[in-house]
């Protein structure tokens, strides 16, 4: 190192405040290579957006578009209807949310609210433990205790798969997902808030209910959020215990079995032998892939215009 | 040593009180809170000491002293806001109005709605200017219909000499307020559930000395409907506005290693600044020390 300090006799010039050459070649290789990842995860997704968009579009142009929309899924006949899919995702996203959001909105306002530290600091660990069960283990799950126990004995379902043991279990699956994101957004709610309401006579209900969720309600919808594109993007869960195994014919009875998108990617794909049959079948894949990828999409949009209409900045 | 008191203070009600207190200087009023052997802890740590005084009704109490003396833990045990602290245990006397607050059979609740409390940061809600106003009695149930809850709003707004500012905005987020706006809402909030008391905790330290004088102003003119009592880190402020002060200050506790709030002294306010009879007050009020 130079000595910084200023010598009258040299004179206080712009060199002696320049930058050191070195430095500044390690700064510049420091940005260009983080630069340089973040690159590759841009390129990545480019990638798989090209290549979903160029099957899908050859299936587009070439399939007949009364196959489209017909009696159901049996892609290596060459009936392809997209609906069968979509209805069967939706219903079980909804389902999945019904089961979801109760359970983990409630579960984030006992945390957040209500639970001593000391009971949080066990019940948080054990939710985030229920975060990382796999979703093949939650699709046995479905498919061998709640189809037979709820589904059957409450609805008087199947035993075996059907949308509404599956929309279940993704719901069981999303819990975690929704009351850890909710409960980060109310905790990050001021206390001072809490404390202003309390110091109005509020009860502990009322500030949760009339200050804190109004004040967390960004975060809230960006749990409702994610939890909905995992549980329109959960396959493991649905293909198991949804009921149907590689064809479907359309319903919208969730005592029915069917396949959702995702799964009715799964049972073509298990291989590359098996994607046979039909011309198109193999960008069929495809084009249910972009069809999720417009839904998913379309719906990150919508919930973000919303959270930026109600929220309360604080 | 420093005469706190501004000589030639132009503020209204600062005369008229001295001339009160001139012409009888031991008149006292009803005991509001009447505090004995006050101890309070977090877990383990005591974070005050044996604290014994009274507040009276009509009056501005002020409690001056360093950081970490429990001025603010004192003021938070009267509306019992401690036990939003799980760790928080109270032990000792603290009557409100002959009540011990902390009976076991005493709803917490129903102690804040007679108590009302002022932060020291402005914490307005998120909302309207109407709908912060109209919170408490909203959630108390005071107002049954539409037109009562009205008159409420512009009342507190009035009282807190915010009204003329905000009534052609009340739909507008109260966060657009200045602070000095934010911190009388804040008062006018306070209000809106017609409390007994008012608790203030540093009200001012977060607002300019031309926001500052306005809250001083306004205490001076709600004190008569209201017992207020106010922690405050100005001394000015305190020898400004209060009638009476309760210094506290931090002492190390030499078989914890532990600093804990004791009470040193509590007096009239002129007596605190002019006369205190303990040489911890007057080095703190003269400013050698804290």
């Amino acid at each position: 190192m130079t000595d910084t300090r200023v010598d009258p006799a040299e004179g206080f010039s712009v060199e002696s405040l320049a930058a050191n050459p070195r430095q500044a070649r390690k700064e510049r290789l420091i940005r260009d290579s983080l630069g340089a990842t973040a690159l590759v995860s841009v390129l990545i997704s480019g990638l798989i957006i090209w290549s979903l968009f160029s099957e899908a579009w050859t299936f587009m142009v070439e399939v007949d578009w009364g196959a489209v929309w017909d009696i159901g899924w049996f892609p290596r006949r060459g009936i392809y209807d997209i609906k069968t899919l979509i209805v069967a995702s939706l219903i079980i996203t909804g389902i999945a949310m019904i089961v979801a959001g109760p359970l983990g909105l409630g579960a984030a306002i006992y945390l957040s609210e209500y639970a001593r530290p000391g009971v949080r600091r066990t019940l948080k660990p054990i939710l985030e433990i229920l975060a990382g069960i796999p979703s093949v283990v939650l699709g046995f799950f479905a498919l061998e205790w709640i189809a037979p126990n709820v589904v059957k004995t409450l609805f008087g379902g199947p035993a075996a798969g059907s949308l509404l043991a599956a929309g279940i279990g993704v719901g069981v699956l999303v819990v975690p997902l929704v009351a850890s994101i909710s409960e980060d957004a109310m905790k990050a709610v001021p206390m001072s808030l809490r404390e202003a309401s309390s110091g109005l006579g509020a009860r502990k209900i009322t500030t949760t209910v009339r200050v804190v969720l109004p004040a967390a309600v960004s975060g809230l919808m960006a749990a409702f959020i994610v939890a909905i594109s995992r549980a329109l993007g959960e396959t493991m869960v649905v293909f198991m215990a949804g009921g149907a195994a590689q064809t479907a014919v359309y319903t919208h009875d969730p005592l029915d079995g069917s396949l959702t998108m995702t799964a009715g990617m799964t049972s073509l794909a298990r291989g590359t032998d098996s994607v046979v049959g039909e011309g198109l079948t193999f960008q069929s894949l495809f084009f249910v892939g972009l069809v999720l990828f417009v839904v998913t999409f379309g719906l990150n949009l919508v919930a973000d215009r919303f959270v930026h209409r109600v929220r309360e900045q604080y | 040593m420093e005469q706190a008191e501004p000589e030639a203070s132009p503020r209204l009600g600062l005369d008229l009180d001295r001339a009160v207190q001139a012409a009888a200087p031991d008149a006292v009023g009803d005991a509001v809170f009447e505090v004995e052997d006050l101890n309070v802890y977090y877990g383990d740590f005591r974070a005050v000491q044996d604290a014994s005084f009274t507040v009276y009704k009509h009056e501005i109490t002020a409690m001056i002293g360093p950081s970490g003396c429990g001025k603010t833990t004192v003021l938070r045990c009267f509306n019992r806001m401690n036990d939003l602290i799980p760790t928080a245990r109270v032990e000792g006397r603290l009557d409100f109005q002959k009540v011990p607050i902390y009976d076991p059979r005493v709803d917490p609740v129903e102690v804040r709605r007679r108590i009302g409390m002022v932060f020291q940061k402005p914490n307005p809600f998120p909302k309207s200017i109407y709908d912060n106003i109209a919170f408490g009695p909203r959630v108390t149930g005071m107002a049954k219909k539409k037109s009562d809850l009205d008159d409420i709003v512009e009342r507190s707004l009035n009282r807190a000499a915010l009204w003329d500012e905000v009534n052609d905005r009340m739909k507008d987020s109260a966060l657009g307020l200045s602070g000095g706006q934010q911190q009388r809402l804040c008062i006018a909030r306070a209000i809106a559930v017609d409390p007994d008391v008012l608790l203030m905790d540093e009200p001012c330290s977060a607002l300019d000395p031309i926001a500052t004088a306005r809250i001083e102003d306004l205490m001076q003119e709600i004190k008569n409907d209201y017992t207020i009592v106010i922690v405050t880190h100005n001394m000015q402020q305190a020898a400004r506005i209060s009638n009476r002060t309760a210094f506290f200050t931090a002492q190390l506790d030499s078989t914890t290693d532990q600093r804990c709030g004791l009470l040193v002294e509590y007096d009239r306010t002129e007596t605190i600044f002019s006369n205190p009879s303990d040489e911890r007050t007057e080095n703190y009020v003269t400013g050698r020390f804290g």
